[in-house]
């Protein structure tokens, strides 16, 4: 029997694979068997990966983590470490100091830049536009070189980005 | 309404035409969203899911966008039923296990897909044949803002749309391109691309989908970045990137044409006739073939095939479509026989 894969070398292993209750029969020579082998190691889950990143947490002590507890959905930091995904829109709030750094480290920015939806409330769509405003006269102080008020802007700027972060 | 209807169509994304359409499949955009105050498909409880799914249902009846779209919830579909959806590309795997208060929404064409409580409550997901990432990324625009003027979505100002996976979290937005490269494979420069695609955080999976190997010479390059870019300017990144990947596939061609022209068609002629006339073909030899011979209609060295029909074969070849078209289960060596017979009176063999 010839190899599946390379169809040139004799087969000499033979693997089953099953996958969603397919079950699939593959014989395959000693090379090719071995690249394959590779390529299944490289299929991690997602979950393991963000395990990983979610490792910075030295700067936070574990008994502060294990308190962690999302009041939304009772997820806690543990079970989010373990599973990679959060358990409801709360839980941003809740991991709000881990998952910026996260956040941060997957994208390489914690900071949204795209569309918004076409309903919001009107609370969030007046403190969009105050944000957008004060970021216009900001831009508009540095341009006067103003840097004294530049510098006021900035720190409201500031406080009402923490204060949104997240909804 | 029944999936059965899907058998005798050819979805938008198949038809092989659009610009760059002898390398480029098809172009595809996906977005995430989940309604606000109402825990993630993974911790919401039962009755929390079918609100969502009515909720959903009745927003969608709403807007303009689903008029003509059949609707299938998965408590109501059986194994082989669901198999067929996610062999057509319309919905993950994920979305096949525990089916409680799950659907799917597909518009007649299949363009528009909506997985409602996979992963998140809403997978919005529109498909076109060929290089058409901005047109694609305008429709799918326009329906999320439909939909957004009904449904309050999870949204912070600083962090965007958020999702159950923080790799999501932003704009939860994918696009994705997929490429038919078999010169870059055969010129071994393959891996050399796809590293330099890793590099610039991009990421690159098969023909079947996540966490599948390339095969059939199919790779789905997308963007892996969801924070930090506005959708507009993502776009334009995976687009500069393919059109670099385009032209290193259209040079490798050119360079087997004009050095290795005897050994190329020999490949292609071998692969046609050998699809002609096999009587028993398992998945894996058939999609080798077949992407030769797709190769051999865009060099022009096979005529009289259309690419349409070629791009055909890769869907209808899996096996809930062999059992769907069969109209009974069949086992994997049955499947490797019917498998044959469909190519054989699709390409006119013995």
């Amino acid at each position: 029997m010839q190899c599946d894969i390379c169809g040139k070398k004799k087969a000499t292993v033979h693997l089953t694979e099953i996958l969603d209750e397919q079950m699939t029969e593959m014989h395959l020579c000693e090379e090719c068997a071995r690249e394959k082998s590779v390529k299944m190691e490289q299929q991690f889950g997602l979950a393991d990966l963000l395990a990983g990143l979610t490792d910075f947490g030295k700067q936070i002590k574990d008994v502060e983590k294990v308190k962690l507890k999302c009041a939304g959905c009772g997820m806690n930091y543990d079970d989010f470490r373990k599973f990679g995904r959060l358990g409801c829109s709360e839980c941003y709030d809740t991991f709000q100091a881990h998952l910026a750094t996260l956040l941060k480290k997957i994208h390489g920015s914690n900071h949204h830049f795209g569309k918004s939806p076409m309903k919001i409330s009107q609370g969030e769509k007046e403190k969009i536009i105050t944000l957008q405003e004060l970021k216009n006269q900001l831009n508009e102080a540095i341009q006067m070189e103003d840097f004294e008020k530049a510098a006021g802007l900035r720190d409201k700027i500031r406080q009402l980005e923490k204060k949104e972060e997240p909804s | 309404m029944s999936v059965d209807d899907f058998i005798n169509q050819t979805g938008e994304w198949l038809k092989g035409t659009g610009a760059h359409s002898n390398i480029v499949m098809s172009s595809r955009v996906r977005l995430a969203r989940n309604l606000a105050k109402v825990p993630f498909p993974n911790k919401a409880r039962k009755k929390e899911l079918t609100d969502v799914l009515e909720t959903v249902l009745a927003a969608i009846n709403e807007t303009e966008f689903f008029k003509k779209s059949y609707i299938f919830k998965m408590t109501e579909l059986d194994n082989v039923d669901k198999q067929f959806l996610i062999e057509r590309h319309l919905m993950s795997h994920e979305h096949a296990t525990q089916p409680d208060g799950k659907a799917l929404v597909v518009s007649q064409e299949e363009v528009l897909a909506l997985m409602i409580n996979e992963e998140d409550h809403l997978r919005i997901q529109v498909m076109q044949s060929g290089f058409n990432l901005d047109e694609t990324w305008q429709i799918i625009n326009r329906i999320d803002d439909g939909l957004s003027e009904k449904l309050g979505y999870a949204y912070s100002i600083n962090w965007g749309y958020l999702t159950a996976c923080p790799t999501n979290t932003g704009t939860a937005m994918r696009g994705s391109i997929m490429l038919h490269l078999p010169a870059l494979v055969m010129t071994k420069q393959i891996n050399k691309v796809l590293a330099a695609i890793a590099k610039l955080s991009f990421a690159s999976r098969g023909f079947y989908g996540e966490g599948t190997q390339a095969s059939g010479n199919f790779y789905q390059i997308s963007n892996q970045v969801s924070m930090g870019q506005r959708e507009e300017d993502v776009i334009q990144n995976i687009n500069g990137l393919i059109r670099q990947v385009i032209e290193q596939e259209e040079q490798a061609r050119q360079a087997l044409l004009v050095q290795n022209k005897s050994m190329l068609e020999d490949k292609i002629f071998r692969s046609y006739g050998t699809l002609k006339s096999a009587h028993i073909i398992s998945s894996q030899e058939t999609v080798e073939l077949l992407s030769m011979v797709r190769l051999g209609v865009d060099l022009e060295v096979l005529k009289n095939i259309d690419r349409k029909s070629i791009n055909e074969l890769f869907i209808m070849i899996q096996p809930a479509h062999l059992q769907k078209i069969e109209g009974k289960k069949l086992t994997a060596s049955e499947r490797d026989a019917r498998r044959a017979a469909l190519i054989r009176q699709k390409l006119g063999g013995y």
